[in-house]
């Protein structure tokens, strides 16, 4: 068993539009060790979708290049043909609770049969009462009551529904679970409650998680880890204990300042400007027509540096720190 | 004991100062049939609030999804009618309003509604969006109306102008549609704010941007603006005072600081406790979150809405009668039975 769970090297998704192509997913790499939590954050439309979708190669039609190296437990699944992939790898080993989850329910379907379907399909020698015992196993991980495993999706209330779809992704036992905004359409306590579920979840099973969110709030409740995407690139990654307070990153850095807290008063600023449009993007630094940092060398693309405590961070300001070479 | 001096100053206050908007006893149902013909019940969506604002303040209402926010947003508007209670807006009784009275008091309250995306017309551009309803409020004048479209323009940041006029929404980032939808609002220079989850569907960094912008509009013209959110994190750098909902109720009214530094019902509490500031140490701990769910509010539980979710409960009060507003200090006020030995009722 590697300590390293996954490892995505040089990761690239391209959308073909009539524009031109949509990069939205730009040579990605990063680590994750098994049994921690990376939280993925960055403003809408920076491609964190679109990263979950590479990673789980659940793909729309219009792709123009998929590419780079996903490297679990030590295999480029990558490699893999789609007919193998979808056998030992999606909904088996990488399980996701996609955005909006709660609404993507079949509404026809009684829950039990929505969640004891992909698992009977996964594991060929498990008959239904086996199929059913686990099941309810993962609705008492979860908190749901077993009796609700019988009823619609429709007489579940948001919370619910949003628990019933994370046992459907647990149900299968996978190494990693992505969350996409898990909680973000849930109410205050609902979403408390769902990060106790998760937390509980990831202490007994030692599940590795990679939560999408843009509540750095909330991701703080899970996250062992944090990358920060912007237009399309990761550009930075560190421990979440120094990310709160010491993030590298202009653009991180600026992300903290606009997050209002509850507990301490703080002076908020906001970013100004927008993020640059995915299809052709600037050929330098992506953040640089926003940051108050941008010097010269900024018009040529960043590479990403090493600094203490493991952190990496693509931006300039770092040139004296190690340069990262990725495979 | 009443205190004396206290209900002296208030007099006093309340004579210099009328408030914007009064509502007493405020209710509003929605009637459920069966079958189009029998009467199922009543959705108790708003159930008796009291409450004033005064010109110049900005109140932050906060609760949990269906506790009736929207709807106290919506029979403030106008747009439903009152089951019980009233509603006085300078003093006057919006129930005697003439259909004249009426249209003079929309214009005079603007709206923000709750989703961006689908409050702004697809079809119409922005030049369209903001003419139309200086149109319907007879601004007849031509050159009046594109002198007012480019100043509130101006105002919202939706610079330069000439590039947004021709402009369709989806071409519009969703913090530029936001500041699209807070012009309309602004258009007919209201005297007043709703604002229903204004900020919800933003990015934190353009969150930030629209609240100081509604902030700098307050400030400006001496709005009252009423919002509304579930994000108890951006009200500190935003109100006055701050109201929190607990099944179709107001169970709390405190000026902004004392309720920050001293949530008096369990479900601000509780509500205080759910929201995670960023920060390492909270990998370590589990959070504490009441059991069970929000009330129904065709049957809501007697006594304490709360009462079923409460740890604090005092058994055979709490689930059986009413609890009334205690005031503590001079700001603030809360609808639970813990307060009957210290407030005043
Ligand atoms: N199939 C597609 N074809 C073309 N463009 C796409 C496609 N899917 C996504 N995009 C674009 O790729 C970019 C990244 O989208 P993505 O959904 O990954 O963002 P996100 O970070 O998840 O945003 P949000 O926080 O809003 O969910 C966006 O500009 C989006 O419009
Ligand atoms: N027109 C209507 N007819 C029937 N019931 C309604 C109507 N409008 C609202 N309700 C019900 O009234 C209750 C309060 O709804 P409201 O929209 O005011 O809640 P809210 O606090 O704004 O919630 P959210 O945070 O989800 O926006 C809910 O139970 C809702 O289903
Ligand atoms: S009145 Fe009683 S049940 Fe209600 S919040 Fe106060 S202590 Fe809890
Ligand atoms: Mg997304
Ligand atoms: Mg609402």
């Amino acid at each position: 068993m590697n300590k390293m769970l996954l490892e995505v090297n040089n990761l690239k998704l391209y959308f073909r539009t009539k524009k031109g192509p949509v990069q939205a997913v730009d040579d990605v790499s990063f680590k994750l060790e098994r049994g921690k939590t990376l939280a993925v954050v960055g403003e809408s439309g920076c491609g964190k979708t679109s990263l979950s979708k590479a990673i789980l190669r659940l793909l729309p039609r219009n792709i123009m290049e998929y590419s780079g190296e996903i490297i679990l437990d030590g295999e480029d699944i990558m490699k893999y043909p789609e007919d193998r992939f979808r056998r030992e790898i999606r909904w088996k080993k990488i399980a996701m609770v996609p955005q909006a989850a709660m609404n993507s329910l079949n509404p026809v379907l009684r829950i039990l049969d929505q969640i004891i379907e992909p698992l009977l399909i996964h594991n060929r020698d498990m008959n239904r009462d086996q199929g059913l015992a686990r099941v309810k196993e993962m609705f008492r991980i979860v908190g749901l009551p077993e009796d609700f495993l019988y009823r619609y999706p429709f007489e579940l209330s948001g919370g619910m529904r949003q628990r019933a779809t994370i046992a459907m992704a647990l149900v299968t036992n996978p190494e990693l679970v992505i969350l996409d905004e898990p909680s973000s359409a849930l109410d205050l306590l609902t979403q408390a409650n769902l990060m106790n579920v998760l937390k509980r979840i990831k202490h007994e099973f030692g599940t590795t998680f990679i939560l999408i969110t843009h509540d750095i709030g909330t991701a703080s409740e899970l996250a062992d880890e944090i990358a920060v995407m912007y237009a399309g690139e990761m550009v930075e990654k560190c421990h979440a204990e120094y990310f709160y307070t010491d993030a590298r990153h202009p653009y991180s850095r600026k992300l903290m300042s606009s997050v209002p807290t509850l507990r301490e008063d703080k002076e908020l600023v906001f970013i100004p400007g927008q993020p640059p449009s995915l299809i052709n993007p600037p050929t330098g630094c992506r953040f640089a027509e926003r940051c108050d940092k941008r010097f010269a060398k900024c018009s040529e693309h960043p590479p990403t540096f090493d600094l203490e405590h493991d952190q990496q961070v693509q931006c300039w300001l770092y040139t004296d720190r190690e340069e990262v070479k990725h495979a | 004991m009443p205190d004396l001096a206290v209900d002296m100053r208030e007099t006093l206050q309340n004579a210099e100062r009328v408030p914007v908007l009064k509502a007493v006893d405020l209710h509003t149902w929605f009637e459920i049939r069966k079958f189009g013909f029998f009467k199922a019940g009543d959705v108790r969506a708003l159930d008796g609030v009291d409450f004033e604002l005064y010109q110049g303040e900005t109140v932050s209402i906060v609760g949990e999804s269906g506790c009736g926010k929207s709807t106290l947003a919506r029979t403030i508007l106008g747009l439903h009618r009152p089951t019980k209670g009233k509603l006085f807006f300078n003093g006057k009784d919006m129930a005697e309003f003439t259909k004249e009275d009426m249209k003079a008091y929309r214009a005079s309250v603007g709206y923000i509604q709750q989703d961006p995306y689908g409050a702004l017309p697809p079809f119409m551009t922005v030049k369209k969006i903001l003419e139309e309803p200086l149109l319907i409020n007879g601004v007849t004048d031509k050159n009046e109306r594109q002198k007012r479209i480019q100043s509130v323009l101006e105002e919202v940041k939706l610079s330069p102008i000439e590039d947004f006029l021709p402009k369709f929404p989806h071409m519009l980032s969703g913090g530029q549609q936001q500041r699209l939808v807070i012009a309309r609002a602004m258009i007919l220079q209201p005297k007043m704010l709703v604002a229903d989850e204004p900020v919800s569907m933003l990015d934190a960094s353009v969150r930030v941007e629209i609240l100081q912008l509604l902030r700098s509009l307050q400030e400006k013209h001496n709005l009252v603006i009423i919002y509304i959110t579930h994000d108890l994190s951006t009200v500190r750098y935003f109100s006055e005072r701050i109201f929190t909902m607990y099944g179709a109720r107001i169970v709390e009214k405190a000026a902004t600081a004392s309720l920050l530094a001293n949530p008096l019902h369990p479900y601000t509490q509780a509500l205080f406790k759910a929201t995670s500031d960023p920060d390492a140490a909270n990998l370590k701990t589990f959070k504490e979150v009441p059991t069970g769910e929000p009330p129904s509010l065709m049957n809501p539980p007697k006594g304490c809405r709360f009462h079923p979710r409460c740890a604090k409960i005092i058994k055979g009060k709490c689930d059986r009668f009413e609890p009334p507003e205690f005031h503590i200090g001079d700001d603030q006020s809360v609808f639970c039975w813990l307060y009957e030995d210290q407030g005043k009722q």
